[in-house]
C-alpha cells in the first residue's frame, strides 16, 4: 500500500500517551476546529498538522479522532496508507527523488545510488546530522526536463550529479 | 514600456526560470530601459526553458533557453528590440513545433498572465459559459455529448452520457469532481493548465454544474505539483471576487464554487472512485461499481468525476460549437489531444494535435527522436499502466482504438522514449513492483499478485527454470487482468506481456515462445 519506503511502519499502533497533557493539544485542537463544518477534512486537517508540526504526531491522532467523530483506528489508517504523512519528524531538508518511468530514461536510478551514496543512508533515510531526508517520489510532473528532483517543495529539472551535490551543499549550509 | 515574458510554470522554474526573471528585473533598469515582466505559463516547449519572449511591434520574439548568466549580452545585443542573435528562435508562433500543432485546450497557456481575467478575456475566456448561460442544462449536455469528447484521463469514456446521467439524476446535492491527481509518469498536461491557464479550467468545471445542476465542485490535486496547488487556489479566489464563482455565477441563478483540496502521494487516487473515498477523508481504497459514480459518488450524491483535461476541453466546445470540436480527430476519437513528449526525448514538450497523427510523427517529427542520440528502442504511451510499443509501431496513429489495436493505450497522453540502453525485463519488474508499491490492498490479485509478479520477474532474471516462470508469469497476468477490481491491478499487465512480447531478447530467451502468442 502506497507507503513507500517504511514497509515496516508501525502506523502508530503503540498507545500514545494521553493527550490531555500534552502542551501542543489546544493548537491541535485550534486547529482542526479550523475546519469545522468542512467536509471530509481529515486530509485537509492532516496536511495542516504536518506543516506546522512537520509530523503528525501520535498524541494528535486522538484530538482529531474526537474533533471528526473517528474512531483512533480510522485516523491511523488514513495516516497509515498516504505516502506524505510522516509518523516521526523528517530532517530539516526534504529530498524526493523521480524514480518513475521518464526519470529512468533519463538516468534517474543511478543518479538516486548518487545521491544515496552522497547522504550516506537508505532510501527513506535522514542523514545523522538531520540535515536531509531522501525519499522516493513516482513523477513529479517534470518529465520533459527529466530526471527530476524536488527540494522542500522546489522542482529541479535535468538534474545531474553535480546538481545533487550543489543542492546538498546548499542544504546543509 | 517592453512587456518581457517570463514563465512562471514550476518545470521553468525547475532550469531556473526565476533567476532569469530576477536578472531581467535588475539588469534592464540598469540599462535605462523600463520593462514589464509578466510571469506567464509555459508554452511547452521545454527545451526551450527557460524561454524568454519579448513583445515587439512584429509579434512576440522568443529566446532560450537563457541562463542568468546570459541576460546581460543579451539585452546589450538587442533582445528588447527582438534582435536577433545567439538563442533568438524568431517569432514564437513561427516555431515549427507551436506553428504545427492545433491548440484548442492549449491556445492560451504560455501566451496570456494566468492570473489575468482581462487577458483571459481577451483571449476568448468565458465565452463558453456565456452561451452555456443561454441554453438549457440538457442542451448543453447534448452540446457535449455530440462533440464527441471523450474522458482524457484514460479511461476515453464519452463524457457527455457522464453528464447526461448526473442531469438525469433527481434534484439535490450534486458534485463536480476534477480529477488532477496527474500520477501518470510521462505526463504534465494538467500541471501546465492549472499554472499557465487556470481560468480554463474553472469556466469548464462551472459550466459542467450549470449542466448538471450541481453547486459545489472539488479540484484533487495532487501533492507533488504544490506550485500547481497555489496557482489554482490563486485563480479560484481571483473568479470568486469577480464573481465568476458563487451565489450567482456571472451575475446569472446558477451558485458554483469550487474548493482545491491536496492529494498526499497514493497514485490509487488518480482512479475515481478511490480519489471519491480519498476527498470524503477516507484512505483511498477502490470502490466496487456499481453504483457509478454518477448515481452515487461524492457523499453518496451523483457526481460528475472527470479528467482535469476533459472539463478544460469543455469551454472550446461550448464557444465554438459541437461541430467545431469534433470536426477535428479520426473514427471514435473526436477533437484534439494534448500529448507530452517525455522520457529520452530530444525536444519534450506539450503538443497538442487532433487523433490520427502517428507516434512517428509526435516522436520523430515535433519531438525530434532521442535526447541521448541513441536509437530509440521502446515507447511507454499512456503512463505506467501503458504497454511498451518498439520501433516498428511507430506509425501507428494515435486514437484510442488504433492503439487498442496493438495493444497499447492512449491514457493521458503520456508518450515515454527509451534509447538502445533499456533493459525491458528491468521495466517489467519495475511494472510490478510500482503496482505492488501502489496497490490500495482492497482486491487479492493486485495487492498479492504484484508481489508475486516481482518474484517470478527476478527467478526469470536469474535463470531458473525459465519456462515454467514464464509460464507462471502469463497466468498471474490473467489473474490480474481478469479479476482485478480497478485499473491498477488490471492493467499491469501491459507493461509485463508487451515487453516480453516485443522484446523477449532481453530475458535472455530465445524470441516468440509461448506467451507471445497468448499476450494481449
Amino acid at each position: 500500500m502506497p507507503k513507500r519506503d517504511r514497509w515496516d511502519a508501525s502506523n502508530g499502533a503503540g498507545a500514545p500517551a494521553p493527550a490531555a497533557h500534552w502542551d501542543e493539544a489546544p493548537r491541535v485542537r485550534a486547529l482542526i476546529a479550523a475546519y469545522d463544518g468542512v467536509p471530509g477534512a481529515l486530509l485537509p486537517i492532516l496536511h495542516a498538522l504536518q506543516e506546522d508540526f512537520g509530523f503528525i504526531d501520535a498524541r494528535a491522532v486522538p484530538l482529531v479522532a474526537e474533533g471528526l467523530n473517528l474512531s483512533r483506528a480510522e485516523v491511523v489508517g488514513v495516516i497509515g496508507f498516504y505516502a506524505d504523512f510522516r509518523e516521526e519528524p523528517p530532517g530539516r531538508h526534504i529530498l524526493k527523488v523521480c524514480r518513475a518511468e521518464s526519470c529512468q530514461a533519463m538516468g534517474s536510478e543511478p543518479l538516486t545510488g548518487h545521491v544515496l551514496d552522497r547522504l550516506g543512508v537508505e532510501m527513506g533515510g535522514t542523514t545523522p546530522d538531520g540535515a536531509i531526508t531522501v525519499e522516493t517520489v513516482y513523477c513529479l510532473g517534470n518529465c520533459a526536463l527529466s530526471p527530476a528532483v524536488m527540494l522542500d517543495g522546489r522542482l529541479h529539472g535535468r538534474v545531474s550529479s553535480a546538481t545533487i551535490d550543489r543542492l546538498i551543499a546548499e542544504a546543509r549550509s | 514600456m517592453t512587456r518581457v515574458f517570463v514563465p512562471g510554470d514550476a518545470a521553468a522554474l525547475s532550469v531556473g526560470a526565476e533567476e532569469v526573471a530576477e536578472a531581467l528585473a535588475r539588469e534592464a533598469p540598469a540599462r535605462g530601459v523600463s520593462i514589464e515582466i509578466i510571469r506567464n505559463g509555459s508554452r511547452g516547449m521545454f527545451w526551450l526553458e527557460p524561454l524568454v519572449e519579448v513583445e515587439t511591434a512584429a509579434g512576440r520574439i522568443a529566446y532560450g533557453p537563457v541562463a542568468p548568466a546570459d541576460v546581460p549580452a543579451l539585452l546589450d545585443g538587442g533582445l528588447l528590440e527582438g534582435k536577433p542573435g545567439a538563442l533568438c528562435h524568431g517569432l514564437t508562433e513561427a516555431i515549427p513545433y507551436l506553428a504545427n500543432q492545433e491548440r484548442l485546450t492549449f491556445a492560451r497557456c504560455g501566451v496570456t498572465d494566468p492570473f489575468s481575467l482581462d487577458d483571459y478575456r481577451a483571449h476568448g475566456g468565458y465565452r463558453g459559459l456565456a452561451r452555456a448561460l443561454a441554453l438549457t442544462p440538457a442542451a448543453i449536455v447534448e452540446e457535449v455529448a455530440a462533440s464527441g469528447l471523450r474522458g482524457r484521463g484514460g479511461a476515453g469514456f464519452p463524457t457527455g452520457i457522464k453528464w447526461r446521467t448526473v442531469l438525469e439524476q433527481p434534484a439535490g446535492q450534486k458534485y463536480i469532481v476534477a480529477n488532477a491527481d496527474e500520477g501518470d509518469s510521462g505526463t504534465f498536461a494538467d500541471r501546465m493548465l492549472m499554472e499557465g491557464d487556470p481560468f480554463l479550467l474553472i469556466e469548464g468545471m462551472t459550466i459542467a454544474g450549470i449542466a448538471v445542476g450541481a453547486t459545489k465542485g472539488y479540484i484533487y490535486i495532487r501533492s507533488e505539483y504544490p506550485h500547481a496547488f497555489r496557482a489554482f487556489s490563486r485563480a479560484i479566489h481571483i473568479a470568486r471576487e469577480a464573481g465568476l464563482l458563487g451565489e450567482r455565477v456571472s451575475g446569472s441563478a446558477h451558485a458554483f464554487d469550487i474548493e482545491a483540496r491536496l492529494g498526499a502521494g497514493a497514485y490509487i487516487c488518480g482512479e475515481e472512485t478511490s480519489l471519491l473515498e480519498s476527498l470524503e477523508g477516507k484512505r483511498g481504497l477502490v470502490r466496487y461499481r456499481p453504483p457509478l459514480p454518477a448515481i452515487q459518488g461524492l457523499f453518496g450524491q451523483p457526481t460528475v468525476v472527470n479528467n482535469l483535461l476533459s472539463f478544460a476541453a469543455v469551454p472550446t466546445i461550448l464557444a465554438e460549437g459541437a461541430a467545431f470540436y469534433a470536426n477535428y480527430g479520426m473514427g471514435r476519437s473526436r477533437g484534439t489531444m494534448p500529448l507530452q513528449l517525455a522520457g529520452n526525448m530530444r525536444r519534450g514538450g506539450l503538443v497538442e494535435k487532433a487523433f490520427g497523427i502517428t507516434m512517428r510523427d509526435a516522436i520523430e517529427g515535433f519531438g525530434g527522436g532521442t535526447a541521448s542520440g541513441r536509437p530509440l528502442r521502446a515507447v511507454q504511451v499512456g503512463g505506467p499502466l501503458g504497454a511498451y510499443l518498439p520501433e516498428s509501431l511507430l506509425d501507428t496513429p494515435i486514437d484510442y482504438e488504433a492503439l487498442a489495436a496493438v495493444g497499447g493505450m492512449l491514457g493521458h497522453g503520456g508518450i515515454v522514449v527509451f534509447d538502445d540502453t533499456v533493459d525491458m525485463a528491468r521495466q517489467a519488474r519495475f511494472a510490478m513492483e510500482f503496482c505492488a508499491a501502489e496497490s490500495c490492498g482492497k482486491c487479492t490479485p493486485c495487492r498479492i499478485g504484484s508481489t508475486r509478479g516481482v518474484e517470478v520477474i527476478d527467478q526469470v532474471l536469474a535463470r531458473a527454470d525459465v519456462p515454467a516462470n514464464l509460464a507462471l508469469l502469463d497466468d498471474l497476468c490473467e489473474v490480474l487482468a481478469d479479476a482485478s477490481l480497478c485499473a491498477l491491478g488490471g492493467l499491469t499487465p501491459n507493461p509485463v506481456r508487451s515487453a516480453l512480447r516485443h522484446f523477449p531478447e532481453d530475458f535472455d530467451r530465445a524470441p516468440a515462445v509461448t506467451i507471445a502468442a497468448t499476450s494481449g
